[in-house]
């Protein structure tokens, strides 16, 4: 018999199926319903794991998760660092180990599946207990959109742990009917194994809801394990109940010691008796009911051990069932090794603790009253209040679309809790002007019995003489009252403090058991009262969410869309290799066999220079500007004058920050009067965008003009080289492509068999060029149709690369590239480009400053290896010529780096650009660039290497 | 008893930290702001330059602010002189605190990966690694598979969205416990008999002419000889006191915790392209920074889309993080210039000192900026380290645009 501590009837469990599970290597069974705990609890292990500083044992001390002693691993089905067994739900074929402290990551890729959705409503209800569903019935009856999550594997909450009845009936009849009640209800999403676990602005909440695990091999792998609630809620009901406290004694940790709530639900849901003798110890009314409970149920109780001198007025209903209950008295410690096995009692007074007495138990229940689970509340900002009576923070203040209901609200009777939750809803509907519905019945609960006052008690003084060194306030982390005493001796006063001293409520559980008891501890060791003291922040998440659930679906090739254009299909079976810019995938090099990158570029410049070469612009940023007052806007935007381009006509132009450096660049094409096309970098797409919004938004919002990106509306092809001309006058031969009817830096439209097609006489390689603009539809047909025409010239597809050289040949840079975000037109050699006539411009203002006029200022020039053989590395610095050809020790003074750098087919030699301290002053002169340990001397030349007349480009 | 999980187990901290005096009526120094940088700055105060009579004014709790928040990611292999000199200074200094202060501060110099996903991201780095060298900063560029051997948990296959084209790195850089250290200086200062005055919140200034004389405080009014601000992103308000406009926006910035876990990763790794910043904790917890909020505040929490976009971005780079637990979230405040460069020195008051606009390199900073501007308090003048990150570059234009090097793009 595997399960010795299992009563012979009742639960939650199927106990016509026993399934399999392995614990530190053991077999042992339980059956579905069974978490973890229940089933290692029914059969008779109490130890669970080993604590982390001390190596002491730990035990379940909770049903759920609050408990802060059955840390575990999972290793099968998958491993999973650092669960509560109280949470894991059992299955065939699990296996787990106890936690010494840390957990282990597996060393595979989790195949699971994850996901999100969005989910939005009127009333979020959290807690499925006798407050929230009584929430959930008022707010679906009333017509709301509602979803009730709950996170544990049935509703019921509290009622799953008791015996109490409502409309004369076991409470679950109710809830059963409940729950059914709300299935009829089309506009309730109702989830269970769902815990709500952040709280933020505007009625967002997030839930983790566990779909698979518990099922085991029988999960459905097209089902994701995990998935994310996004809900936003337009009221919020927090119903999420209360923990136990404990107090706080000498060797509290000893497994078999337990809160008394949990050792009724291991009773009432799992069928478990948690234990043959025991101890209550407590300070309120509550333990009375788990006294009862496990005696009727055959545990023997020892004493119900209660720290009021009064007792409670439950004495006579345990004494009348034998147990014996001593009043005024505490426990003061345990004794056993692996399990308690005496619980020492000793009388208690006005704070002093007599001599203790060893009462023989292998159970140790204790109830320091409750706490009410107020973490969503404060987690969205409510303020907590603490209640001398309960010695509990309660919420403290109302907030706007978020109440709090039943137990989490310091109502602990479960007539008060019906009708909290029903008020609570009430309240919500109201504010959300939906009326209640006519019949909103609430079962009929026994009139609640008014428990006598609990006495607030944090720790019983130590009399064992480890002066407080055995008394845990934190489990996880092996923090005791000692650590606290220091602490406080240390001269700390803030709970802050305090918490990072002892690191209590830094573990697992995020001080769920010991947070409010040390704020007490606390409070009591400076004489200062609890509400002084405070809590810590409650931060998210209320209980721990794996990364990957997080992650969702945004992992692998879904971590980051990847943007291809039209053609990429095209690119692929042309064999391109791909670059990554920005989010998008662009053709790098089109290697033919045998070919390296080096080899394909030299090959494709020089079909570009000589011939005729092709390239998929299509990732060019276009934003279509249109307005009556685009050209002022774009006035304003530019460093030059675009205000005075013509219809038809294209300007190059450069954008600056507020600080009056190079932000983006590239060509303007006026469409119409009010109406313009931008070209932006791939990669300034979205930021060109945004600058334009956040100035039209909120700085300039009188201007009447729209902003709208049509990148993946146009295709862009270049045609460049000096057989571009033919090319294209051939495949449109209702264009004059002459370059008096078609000048430089303008646009024609025209058509290809009825397709819309839009030329532009726009060169970024110094070639003859034409840029061909169509909708995308049409993308792999005219691309085609250029190859096709452009056969008889040795068309030449070319990527990426190809262009970077092309352009830095002609000392075009690249922003981003070569500038940093400290470069400003003037450094660029583009003063030309500063409009000297417009009375203000974003930039303008910083062009005056004196570090501006510093002729020391980093200029793009351009870099000759010496040698005509090394291609320096992209990003090498540039120190002074050294005659010695040694460098001094650091630190070295750098005139500046290499921005860009190639070989170039039609210089027969490496060439480099660089922005260099004084660069144009230098031009003519050598200076050095450490490679890899030697100095590469390199002479500065002007950035235009190619062509810099400029003759080429007409053709 | 079984033997203890290796560790997990952190130095304990002595039994006096600091006594919890009255303020006096006034002091030869008065800094405001009881956050690692103030509490430094004390410290060398009277270590460097035997200057004692002072008071660190706090509003909270010492060391609750950023100092408390950050992700204890200690490098200087920043791409400016001017930053790597500042940093490089902390650096040296962070080598030999634990002495200094005679506190366990558990500085671990397990490196920084620096990676790059991008052709872009490399020309940077290399970049970085070259100019680092050039200044004496220990730096190398490493490729994907030299990445693998320093941290064999990242993914370096070639079939991710952005694969791992290298990394920078640098061996010395590495990670501190911040409480530690906040609290080493704070017990230093604090024997040394400077005032640490906590829940003092300042709410104005006295002036008389271009001096301010005292701080009004919740706990009466201080003389002060001279004043060291250092509030971070709450430098501003103070500075709106005084109708001084200090160019710095504030915003949250998150982080975030696992469980503790058994050793996986050996360093430290930062990534632009696919946000992470990661590292594991003495303890064995996972401590990884997340984005900047795009909005401005003091609150010190942030919207949780940016917390699963970086969980995203952290199972894609280490996989094996897949089923670790987010355990807590929070946010700090990130105090941003607009040249991603901190602003210390001087102001129009003759005897005011600002230091704020550290953004993410606050906590890195902490020594040598304690050092540095303990030297410009003493001497009138700024700090050479410090010189070049004065107010009045915004004016003259003189920046040290450090944006590419920021751990998060702010």
């Amino acid at each position: 018999m595997t399960s010795p501590f299992r009563t012979p009837e009742g639960g939650r469990i199927d106990r016509a199926t026993t399934v399999e599970f392995t614990f530190d290597g053991e077999t042992l069974t339980g059956h579905p319903g069974d978490t973890l705990a229940s089933a290692l609890l029914a059969s008779g292990r109490h130890r669970v794991a080993t604590s982390v500083r001390l190596g002491r044992p730990r035990g379940v001390a909770a049903a759920w998760a609050e408990d802060p002693g059955g840390l575990v691993q999972i290793e099968e089905p998958f491993p999973e660092p650092m669960l509560l067994a109280t949470t894991v739900e059992l299955h065939d074929g699990l296996a787990a180990h106890g936690l010494p402290g840390q957990g282990r990551l597996a060393d595979v890729p989790d195949s699971a599946r994850y996901d999100a959705v969005h989910h939005h409503v009127d009333v979020l209800v959290v807690g499925a207990g006798p407050a929230g569903l009584a929430a959930a019935l008022t707010a679906a009856r009333a017509g709301a959109r509602v979803a009730l999550v709950d996170e544990q594997s049935e509703a019921g909450g509290s009622l799953l742990s008791g015996t109490e009845r409502l409309d004369d009936a076991p409470a679950l009849q109710w809830v059963a009917a409940a729950v059914a009640e709300l299935a009829g209800h089309p506009d309730v999403l109702h989830l269970q194994r769902t815990t709500a676990f952040g709280s933020y602005d505007d009625g967002f909440v997030l839930a983790l809801e566990r779909r698979t695990d518990h099922l085991g091999a029988a999960a459905p792998k097209h089902v994701s394990r995990q998935r994310v609630w996004r809900i936003r809620a337009r009221s919020i009901v927090v119903a999420t109940g209360a923990h136990e406290r404990p107090v706080v004694f000498a060797d509290n940790d000893r497994p078999g010691t337990m809160l008394a709530g949990a050792a009724r639900t291991f009773l009432h849901r799992y069928g478990v008796l948690p234990g043959r003798e025991a101890v209550v110890f407590t300070t309120n009314d509550s333990a009375y009911d788990a006294a009862l409970d496990l005696s009727r149920a055959g545990v023997r109780v020892q004493a119900v051990v209660d720290a009021r001198p009064e007792g409670s007025p439950r004495r006579g209903e345990c004494e009348h069932a034998g147990l014996r209950v001593l009043s005024g008295a505490v426990v003061t410690g345990t004794r056993g090794t692996e399990r308690v096995t005496h619980a020492l009692v000793a009388p208690f007074a006005d704070g002093q603790v007599g001599a203790s007495t060893a009462i023989g138990c292998d159970l140790l229940l204790v109830s320091g009253g409750w706490n009410p689970a107020v973490h969503l509340f404060s987690q969205a900002r409510g303020r907590l209040r603490y209640d001398e009576v309960l010695g509990a923070f309660l919420p403290g203040e109302e907030l706007d679309g978020l109440a709090v209901a039943g137990s989490a609200a310091g109502v602990f009777d479960l007539a008060g809790c019906l009708a909290d939750g029903q008020r609570v809803a009430r309240a919500a509907l109201s504010a959300l002007a939906v009326p209640p519905a006519a019949d909103d019945r609430l079962p009929a609960a026994p009139a609640p019995v008014v428990p006598a006052a609990p006495v607030v008690l944090w720790r019983v003084p130590d009399t064992s003489g480890a002066e407080g060194t055995t008394s845990f306030v934190d489990l996880q982390r092996d923090a005791t009252v000692a650590d606290i005493v220091r602490a406080v001796g240390a001269g700390l006063r803030s709970l802050e403090h305090v918490k990072r001293y002892t690191t209590i409520g830094t573990a697992h559980d995020q001080g769920k058991t010991s947070g409010v008891l040390t704020s007490g501890i606390v409070a009591e060791l400076l004489g200062v009262p609890v509400q002084d003291t405070g809590t810590t922040t409650f931060r998210p998440p209320y209980t721990p969410v794996a990364f990957a659930a997080l992650a969702g679906r945004d992992r692998g090739r879904l971590f980051d869309p990847e943007r291809v254009t039209a053609l990429h299909e095209w690119h692929v079976a042309a064999g391109a290799v791909f670059e990554d810019v920005g989010q998008w995938k662009r053709p790098r090099y089109y290697p033919q066999p045998g070919e390296d990158m080096a080899a394909a570029v030299l090959r494709e410049c020089a079909a570009a220079r000589t011939g005729v070469g092709i390239l998929d612009g299509s990732t060019l940023g276009k934003i279509d500007v249109q307005g009556p007052d685009a050209a002022v806007l774009l006035d304003r935007l530019y460093t030059n004058l675009m205000s005075s381009l013509k219809v038809g006509s294209v300007r190059y132009g450069v954008m600056c920050g507020v600080d009056g450096m190079v932000i983006d660049d590239g060509t303007v094409l006026r469409l119409a009067e009010d109406r313009f096309l931008v070209l932006t970098t791939t990669g300034g797409a979205a930021t060109v965008l945004d600058w334009m919004e956040e100035w039209v938004q909120t700085e300039w919002p009188d201007l009447r003009v729209h902003c709208t990106s049509v990148t993946e509306q146009w295709v862009t092809f270049p045609v460049v080289g000096p057989r571009s001309r033919d090319v294209v006058g051939s495949l449109f031969p209702d264009v004059d492509v002459s370059t008096e009817a078609f000048p430089f830096m303008t646009w024609r439209d025209t058509a290809l068999e009825g397709v819309p097609v839009r030329l532009a006489r726009i060169s970024f390689s110094g070639e003859l060029a034409y840029e061909v603009y169509v909708n995308p539809w049409y993308a792999v047909a005219v691309w085609e149709r250029l190859l096709e025409a452009g056969r008889p010239h040795g068309i030449t597809p070319y990527g990426t690369e190809t262009m970077h050289v092309l352009r830095a040949e002609k000392g075009y840079p690249i922003i981003g590239q070569d500038t940093d975000g400290t470069v400003t037109p003037h450094d660029l050699g583009m003063a030309w480009a500063v409009s000297k006539k417009k009375p203000d411009f974003i930039g303008k203002r910083s062009f005056t400053r004196p570090a501006n006029a510093d002729p020391l200022r980093k200029q793009l020039v351009g870099l000759l290896p010496v040698d005509r053989q090394t291609v320096l590395p992209e990003g090498s610095q540039i120190v002074e010529f050294r005659a010695d050809g040694e460098l001094p020790p650091p630190p070295v003074p750098m005139l500046g780096h290499v921005t860009s750098s190639y070989r170039s087919a039609e210089l027969a030699r490496p060439f480099a650009l660089a922005l260099v301290k004084g660069g144009r002053e230098r031009i003519g002169d050598t200076v050095h660039v450490p490679v890899g340990g030697t100095l590469v001397p390199v002479e500065v030349t002007g950035a235009v290497l190619v062509d810099p007349e400029g003759a080429r480009r007409d053709g | 008893m079984s033997p203890r999980t290796p560790g997990a187990d952190l130095p304990e901290h002595p039994d006096a930290l600091w006594r919890n005096p009255e303020p006096k009526r006034s002091y030869d120094v008065v800094i405001v702001g009881g956050g690692g940088h103030g509490l430094a700055t004390a410290h060398y105060l009277a270590k460097n330059h035997g200057i004692t009579d002072v008071a660190v004014l706090e509003k909270g709790w010492l060391a609750g602010g950023n100092m408390a928040r950050n992700t204890t990611i200690i490098r200087s292999n920043y791409l400016w002189d001017e930053s790597s000199a500042i940093y490089e200074h902390a650096l040296k200094l962070w080598e030999g605190l634990e002495e200094d202060l005679g506190y366990p501060i558990l500085f671990s110099q397990r490196g920084v990966l620096n990676l790059a996903h991008t052709l872009q991201d490399v020309r940077d780095s290399v970049r970085r690694v070259e100019a680092n060298k050039l200044n004496g900063v220990d730096a190398e560029w490493l490729e994907p598979d030299e990445v693998r051997k320093v941290c064999p948990i990242v993914n370096t296959s070639t079939e991710i969205r952005y694969p791992v084209l290298g990394a920078t790195y640098q061996p010395r850089a590495g990670i501190a416990k911040h409480d530690y250290v906040a609290w080493g200086f704070a017990r230093r200062a604090d024997q040394a008999g400077i005032d640490l005055v906590q829940d003092c919140e300042v709410t104005g200034f006295t002036t008389d002419g271009d001096r301010v004389t005292g701080v009004q405080t919740t706990r009466g009014t201080i003389g002060a000889g001279t004043v060291a601000l250092c509030a971070a992103g709450h430098t501003s308000v103070l500075t709106d006191m005084l109708g001084i406009r200090v160019p710095i926006q504030s915003h949250p910035l998150q982080a975030l915790v696992s469980e503790l876990l058994e050793p996986v990763h050996p360093t430290v790794v930062m990534s632009n392209a696919v946000h992470v910043y990661v590292s594991q904790a003495h303890k064995g917890e996972l401590v990884m920074g997340a984005g900047v909020d795009s909005y401005n505040g003091y609150g010190q929490r942030g919207a949780f889309h940016v917390i699963e976009r970086q969980m995203a971005a952290a199972v894609e780079l280490f996989p094996v993080f897949a089923r670790a637990h987010l355990l807590r979230t929070w946010a700090g405040i990130v105090d941003t210039s607009p040249d991603a460069s901190p602003i210390v020195g001087r102001t129009a008051y003759d005897n005011l000192y600002l230091n704020c606009g550290w953004g993410t390199g606050g906590f890195k900073a902490t020594p040598g900026i304690g050092w540095a501007l303990a030297h410009t308090i003493a001497h009138g003048e700024p700090h050479p380290t410090v010189a070049p990150f004065g107010l009045d570059r915004f004016v003259t234009g003189a920046l040290v645009d450090e944006h590419g090097a920021a751990a998060v793009a702010h």
